[in-house]
């Protein structure tokens, strides 16, 4: 945030290991392309998978996870709204992910100290997105299909072909942290 | 005794599930829009611009306010002269909920036990308040309540010494802890007085009156407008990236307690405050 607005820069997906090295706190992003929703059931079951060993439902090396449990799509629609839910929910989680390749994440809130240094070592990034634009969120969406769990209804892994979904960067590979950031700048 | 049926209700709830989560009420867009004048930071101005964006495109395309679409909390304000007939009052309200849930598209967000966290699959059951009051009239009032910003709610048992101070210290403490997970701007409810639990039901019902009402108690309206620039000075900001604009407003409830007691409770909203009324 201590840098001058800019237009938001268009990327797309999978991250580039260079793009995410250009990333800071506070940049706006409009992605283009496959993201992948998980949320707190569906992050139980990987990390289990993990720890055990067993292979996972999804390759998610090199992939963007975002938080969110959409609503139904009415008739005619890849998906109903689909914004971001609280992001610290999955921090017991998210180092473990990050280990296994994740490189991005998309939720809202902040992150804990361990999953900011696992962001780090990992050369990834967390972005926000506004929960409250989850209509406009919704329509960013080509397409989408569940590709693993089911049975978890909304919280199943749902795989998103998104165009133009506008994120902040909020933890940057950097150490930057747009909340941090933004909130002592206007503190008074 | 007048009799209302229970389909009557379960129309009524079906009908504002559906309302309350694609179309924003006049006093939240009017916030927003006050709001947007205000914020001096430009990332918050854009967020503000976006969720006014947004709301008009849940109203005209029907898509939910937020993905969210939350737990059913109502408040029955039931006349003691009224007889329910052909049905129970939970069971009524609770079949209203899942029809709304269904026929509008609206996702299934509750589980059936804590700890077994089971899906029930169509959003029952709905958390009911009821009052018995004067009349022959049932009113029924709605929140669509979104977890996030439930989950980062508080409430203290202060004394008698700590105050009003105390109290507006733990509001801006709890407000300052939450940070940008709630979701910001926020609809701020806060319950002085009563007993534990009763302040947090009168934190709750605070986020039913029309935002930015204040108080018609003066020494609430005070404390709510001091709150308001507390919170604002705090620079969280439109989704948490900073600014001015943190809580949209303070809505304060008070209540008569124990010579050693000060319970607060403080219930967040979050900038998708879905609230509506019907009267039967």
């Amino acid at each position: 945030m201590s840098r001058p607005a800019a237009a938001p820069r268009e990327i797309k997906t999978p991250l580039e290991p260079a793009e995410i090295e250009r990333l800071h706190a506070g940049d706006e992003v409009l992605l283009s392309g496959v993201i992948y929703t998980a949320r707190d059931a569906a992050h139980e079951r990987l990390t289990r998978m993990i720890a055990a060993g067993d292979p996972l439902p999804v390759n998610l090396a090199g992939e963007i996870i975002y938080y969110c449990g959409p609503t139904p799509a009415r008739p005619g629609r890849p998906i109903g709204s689909a914004g971001p839910t609280t992001a610290s929910r999955m921090d017991p989680y998210a180092p473990s992910l990050l280990e296994h390749g994740v490189r991005g994440m998309i939720g809202k809130g902040r992150r804990s100290a361990a999953v900011k240094d696992a962001i780090r070592q990992a050369g990834a990034v967390y972005f926000a997105a506004v929960e409250g634009t989850a209509a406009l969120l919704g329509r960013c969406v080509r397409s989408a299909e569940v590709v693993a769990f089911p049975d978890l209804g909304a919280e199943a892994i749902y795989r998103l072909v998104v165009e133009r979904f506008p994120v902040v960067v909020a933890n940057d590979c950097h150490g930057g942290d747009v909340y941090d950031e933004g909130r002592a700048k206007f503190r008074r | 005794m007048r009799t209302v049926p229970a389909d009557a209700i379960t129309a009524a709830l079906r009908d504002l599930c559906i309302t309350v989560n694609h179309r924003m009420g006049a006093d939240m867009l009017a916030a927003l829009e006050r709001a947007r004048a205000a914020e001096e930071s430009e990332i918050g101005r854009t967020v503000l611009a976006r969720l006014l964006e947004n709301a008009r495109v849940a109203r005209e395309e029907w898509f939910p306010i937020c993905q969210d679409t939350g737990t059913v909390v109502v408040f029955v304000d039931l006349g003691q002269d009224v007889h329910v007939t052909g049905g129970d009052l939970q069971g009524a309200i609770d079949e209203g909920v899942r029809r709304g849930y269904r026929e509008g598209y609206l996702r299934a967000s509750v589980v059936r036990a804590p700890l077994d966290r089971q899906n029930t699959g169509d959003n029952t059951p709905a958390i009911v308040y009821t009052r018995i009051v004067p009349g022959d009239r049932i009113t029924l009032s709605v929140l669509a309540k979104g977890a996030g910003c439930d989950n980062m709610s508080r409430l203290a048992m202060l004394t008698p010494a700590e105050g009003r101070e105390g109290v507006v210290e733990f509001v801006t403490r709890t407000i300052a802890e939450a940070g940008p997970n709630p979701s910001p701007p926020l609809v701020v409810g806060v319950g002085v007085g009563g007993t534990f639990e009763q302040a947090a039901l009168l934190a709750k019902r605070a986020l039913l009156r029309r935002v930015g009402d204040p108080s018609p108690e003066p020494d609430a309206a005070a404390l709510e407008a001091e709150l308001l620039r507390r919170i604002n000075d705090l620079g969280i900001g439109p989704g948490g990236f900073g600014g001015r604009i943190t809580a949209l407003a303070v809505h304060v409830e008070q209540h008569p307690t124990h010579i050693a007691s000060l319970p607060v409770a403080v219930n967040l909203d979050c900038h998708s405050h879905r609230a509506g009324q019907a009267v039967l």
